[in-house]
């Protein structure tokens, strides 16, 4: 579906970012509280390009508030983020944001292009003139994740996989290097999120974006994940997914038994509702073996 | 036959002072609020729009009282009651309701007062019928120039605040990603939604003000697919109900035997019919679409 892809790799044009800075988002130390509250503390990770991660934890774990301070919006006392060696405010061309789900109302007068128009120079002051080179920025978004068939369509008419991808294309139009997405397989069926993990594994591949996701459930991105952060009472701790998809290291993250099978050549993670908590903390499931002890 | 529909047209009426103000004014008007009402309706503050016009109110029957301009009364509280709205936490949409029923209520509570005390210390009559319902054929010739002024600055301020303002419409969270202030732009649209309620309070009246704000942008955010087609549709839309409507109150002299039927009876009955016609419009674009795409999973599913 993607092989005609014509959006540019990523070049940041107006930016002084240092060429030789290895990562393209480097976390150290991040604490963050909200209302007294600490909510993460000393985190620390980074990402390389083309790199896709996973971003796991369960609820409440603190995901959407290290998204949100990674993009400048949620101040944080303490640590750094350097995004290609730039601070979050200074490298808004350089990342693009997939925030929690848009409710797009179905009477919304807008088409996924003019959505993707507004990716490019919506934050810009006035109006807007006619542009070949806006025009061509935004076919190559489209282009990138396959939503040309439906880019004159209205946006709120559309399903929520289509919503998802339009939403993608406006994160992508002005060439990222970073691109977070904050869980953008919930609610979409089986096949939308398969077919959107297959398009975040693409932009990795192809256009060597870097690539932070959040999601609650990791299967479908377990193909093309080769990187997990996971957070857990406020802390974070990384590894490849081969080192963090194990029962035991994730029945202890999720407080919660966690069976991680093989199945047809793909790993899978489920709930283990058939397991009991053992007096010792260790998960018992129902084979007698232990998953894992209480985090 | 051009000499019979010269007679119905009564194409004289354009050689009336009164009539020219009322056109300009009300052309104005119905302008500035299609541009701002498809924002306006975008970003879920038709009740808001509404509550403005009501609180607006105050300030007409305040002009009356202290013998100054109308539309810097209205302007004036429509102008406090934005920012009040802004300030008083409209953040959900809960709080947006909550706000704008305490707004509305202080609004028409000053209403009230000024009112009684137009009739009870001035000789001035008719004050209440003027500000709730507005009086387009009274207004003075010295009333053009500043109602066009508000206009212009009001389009302006849209023009400039265009595509921030669509982004925050779309998820305030992604405008404030790219650097854009959610606060000051909602501010300014709530300023810029009070200048086009004042010039709407000022031809409609205050009570209809809402129908000029909401009416056409509701009926062209119906059936159209792009912002910028909304927001010309609306003005068309507009500046038809608001013509026609003088028009139709100027002829209806000659209807009715000397007793001419109001303006803004005229104005939202046009406005009402346009909004009752885009229903099925929207219907049959809504059919061509789930044609056209069939396998889509439509309105959000």
């Amino acid at each position: 579906m993607h092989e005609h892809t014509t959006l540019p790799p990523p070049v940041p044009s107006d930016h002084h970012a240092d060429a030789n800075c290895a990562s393209v988002l480097a976390v150290e130390d991040l604490t963050v509280s909200i209302g007294g509250r600490m909510l993460l503390q000393g985190v620390t990770f980074a990402l390389q390009p083309g790199q896709l991660c996973g971003l796991i934890g369960e609820n409440g774990a603190g995901k959407t508030t290290l998204l949100r301070s990674l993009i400048g919006v949620q101040p944080s006392p303490h640590g750094q983020v350097s995004i290609s060696g730039l601070s979050p405010r200074k490298s808004r061309d350089l990342v693009g944001y997939v925030p929690q789900k848009i409710n797009f109302a179905p009477d919304l007068p807008m088409r996924v292009y003019d959505l993707v128009q507004l990716g490019c120079d919506g934050h810009r002051l006035g109006p807007r003139w006619f542009s070949r080179r806006l025009h061509q920025q935004v076919m190559a978004a489209l282009d990138a994740v396959g939503a040309q068939d439906f880019a004159y369509q209205r946006i709120g008419e559309l399903s929520g996989g289509q919503q998802q991808r339009a939403v993608i294309a406006h994160a992508l139009a002005r060439r990222p290097r970073l691109l977070l997405l904050d869980e953008p397989l919930a609610n979409l069926d089986f096949r939308s999120a398969n077919e959107l993990a297959g398009l975040l594994g693409h932009l990795t591949r192809v256009h060597g974006i870097a690539v932070l996701v959040t999601a609650h459930d990791m299967n479908p991105l377990l193909p093309v994940m080769d990187h997990i952060v996971y957070l857990a009472k406020g802390r974070a701790a990384s590894g490849s997914v081969r080192e963090v998809v194990q029962s035991a290291t994730l029945s202890i993250l999720y407080g919660y038994p966690v069976a991680v099978i093989e199945h047809g050549g793909r790993v899978l993670v489920l709930p283990h509702a058939d397991a009991q908590a053992g007096e010792d903390g260790c998960y018992l499931m129902p084979n007698g073996s232990a998953s894992g002890g209480q985090a | 036959m051009l000499t019979w529909l010269a007679h119905i047209l009564h194409w004289s009426f354009l050689d009336s002072g009164s009539v020219q103000t009322a056109l300009l004014v009300g052309g104005s008007a119905a302008v500035v609020c299609a541009v701002i009402g498809v924002f306006t309706i975008l970003r879920g503050y038709a009740f808001a729009g509404h509550a403005l016009g009501d609180v607006s109110s105050a300030g007409g029957s305040a002009s009356f009282l202290l013998g100054i301009s109308p539309l810097a009364g209205f302007l004036g509280i429509a102008g406090i009651a934005a920012v009040s709205l802004e300030f008083l936490g409209v953040r959900r949409a809960r709080e947006q309701d909550v706000a704008t029923g305490i707004v509305l209520g202080a609004g028409i509570g000053l209403s009230a007062l000024f009112l009684y005390l137009d009739t009870t210390t001035t000789n001035t009559t008719g004050t209440a019928v003027t500000v709730m319902f507005g009086s387009m054929f009274t207004f003075p010739a010295s009333l053009r120039l500043p109602a066009m002024m508000t206009a212009a600055a009001a389009l302006v301020m849209m023009a400039i605040l265009y595509r921030p303002l669509l982004l925050s419409m779309v998820d305030p969270e992604l405008a404030t990603t790219r650097g854009i202030s959610t606060r000051w732009v909602g501010l300014l649209h709530l300023l810029t939604l009070a200048a086009a309620v004042a010039l709407a309070a000022l031809s409609v009246g205050a009570v209809l003000a809402s129908a000029l704000v909401i009416g056409p942008a509701g009926a062209a955010v119906r059936i159209s697919r792009r912002p910028g087609v909304a927001i010309l549709l609306a003005m068309l839309l507009g500046l038809t109900a608001v013509w026609c409507g003088i028009w139709m109150a100027y002829e209806s002299y000659y209807w009715f035997a000397g007793r001419a039927w109001p303006v803004s009876f005229f104005v939202v009955t046009i406005i009402f019919l346009s909004y009752l016609t885009s229903v099925p419009l929207q219907y049959v674009r809504r059919r061509r679409f789930v044609r056209a795409m069939p396998m889509a999973a439509y309105a959000g599913g």
